[in-house]
């Protein structure tokens, strides 16, 4: 038996929501709910993450929902990898019996309060990167970018692209935190922040919640909208890969990370290849991990992602269109359920104007 | 600083001080490794040795931070951060004190010692010709 996705949820995104964490919580959640023609007293599961306790434990926005009672509940402490490997986790339980009906959500002041990108992790790796000013999360995704862009021959341009063809997704997205139009002449007009990453190639912190509704393929059938189907999910921490969420310093390789590991485990379960995919939406907190994200999963050779963006195949019109909601850099960090409610939105044919002709297949990470 | 040091960590601060620079070696399998924790991530064993390091490597990846995050460092922009692969095979991250036009991966690197208030400061500069 597999699980599906029936429906998805969200608060409006913002510099400042004004609101409680719990209140976003519990405004997307609702709106799962409802999206997917549920109602409370069907949801006996919920499962979240968050980041040094930027947000609010599934057993609040359970009392918040009124939900009757929880027989699945996950408070995850991790970061981008959470939204699939929890959407995973909530299959699972439903394939096994363990739940009927999870939501998954993350929720978060990301903006006007705790920002990830620059918080002080406690863990302990951190005393060898902060006494030394080595103390954000662009500075470490910079380093996995220079050595990647050497190894692989490509360079700024390709960081470019990415950015420039998020944009014009982000366009047509009207909860977009980024809209204006971006050329290669803006992008390279940007100052420098971490070279090599500019403004550009850097998510942007919102406040703001997303959520979504996972259910039996069995249930999904009485569901109003199209099923998304869940056919795999994969989850990959690689050998050494540190001591806190921050800590690098025992990866052997930055040019590979795990989209590369768990590639073969995701399709092969799927029954499908990386030609089949149709629609793609990589996490994106920094324009970078799309092109390690392309060449890790398979879709594009190694060396040839940054070609593969600049030819015009991520567009809509493309081979492959990907981040089609602006991604975390043009539409916000919403760290990362943004990315898979986009791809639920997607496969279900229900992404308006940035929905991508061909979406039978779509791939999340 | 140095608020974060452990049990695993005090005896790298502590030899930074005296500016020495020194690992932890695998009792087993003789791989260096850093940071320091109790067992070896290639094989597990426990057994550990602590040996000096030469303190000479070469740039694995860098960063040049131009904006300031936070104002303790406003006064250091521009300024790199690179990872370094020590001689013994390990990483450390590292400020070299280089122009940000002349880092290149490879580049060959000395360790130097800076001392600050309470703690000293693993750095790196490139190796003389």
């Amino acid at each position: 038996m597999k699980a599906a996705i029936t429906g998805v949820g969200s608060t409006a995104f913002s510099k400042e929501s004004g609101r409680s964490v719990l209140s976003l919580a519990r405004e997307a959640c609702r709106a799962a709910i409802d999206d997917a023609g549920a109602t409370a007293d069907d949801v006996d599961g919920i499962v979240s993450f968050s980041v040094m306790h930027d947000s609010v434990p599934c057993q609040a926005v359970a009392t918040a929902l009124a939900l009757p009672e929880l027989r699945f509940a996950i408070d995850a402490d991790l970061g981008g990898q959470a939204p699939c490997h929890l959407v995973g986790l909530a299959a699972m339980a439903i394939e096994t019996g363990r739940a009927r009906n999870v939501l998954v959500f993350r929720a978060m002041n990301g903006r006007s309060g705790p920002r990830v990108g620059t918080m002080q992790f406690a863990g302990m790796g951190a005393q060898y990167r902060y006494p030394i000013g080595y103390d954000a999360y662009l500075m470490y995704c910079a380093m996995w970018a220079r050595r990647f862009l050497i190894e692989t021959g490509q360079g700024v341009d390709d960081l470019a692209a990415v950015a420039i063809a998020q944009r014009a997704y982000a366009e047509r997205n009207e909860r977009a935190a980024k809209r204006r139009p971006l050329t290669l002449r803006d992008y390279l007009a940007e100052p420098l922040v971490v070279d090599p990453f500019r403004a550009s190639d850097c998510t942007v912190e919102v406040d703001g919640a997303c959520a979504l509704l996972v259910t039996s393929a069995e249930q999904a059938r009485d569901a109003p909208h199209p099923p998304a189907v869940v056919a795999s999910a994969a989850y990959r921490a690689g050998p050494r890969s540190g001591l806190d969420i921050g800590d690098h310093l025992l990866w052997d390789d930055y040019t590979r990370n795990y989209t590369s590991l768990l590639r073969d485990e995701l399709f092969g379960r799927a029954g499908v290849g990386p030609d089949d995919v149709q629609v793609a939406e990589i996490y994106d907190c920094f324009s970078s991990t799309v092109l390690i994200g392309l060449e890790g999963l398979g879709i594009c050779e190694r060396g040839t992602s940054g070609g593969f963006v600049r030819s015009g195949a991520t567009r809509l019109d493309g081979r492959l269109p990907t981040n089609t909601h602006g991604g975390l850099l043009g539409e916000g960090y919403l760290h990362g359920m943004n990315t898979v409610t986009e791809a639920a939105l997607q496969v279900q044919g229900r992404a308006g104007a940035r929905q991508a002709p061909r979406h039978d297949v779509a791939v999340v990470t | 600083m140095t608020g974060d040091v452990d049990l695993e960590s005090a005896p790298y601060w502590a030899a930074l001080v005296e500016h020495r620079l020194v690992l932890q070696r695998c009792g087993s399998c003789s791989r260096h490794r850093f940071p320091p924790m109790p067992s070896c991530p290639w094989c597990g064993t426990t057994d550990t040795d602590v040996v000096e390091a030469r303190g000479q490597g070469t740039v694995y990846s860098w960063v040049t931070v131009r904006r300031p995050f936070g104002d303790a460092w406003a006064g250091e922009v521009p300024y790199v951060i690179a990872a370094v692969e020590l001689d013994e095979g390990c990483r450390v991250f590292a400020r070299v004190d280089v122009d940000a036009d002349d880092v290149a991966a490879g580049l060959r690197l000395d360790a130097r010692y800076v001392d600050h208030d309470g703690w000293s400061e693993l750095r790196f500069a490139p190796s003389a010709p």
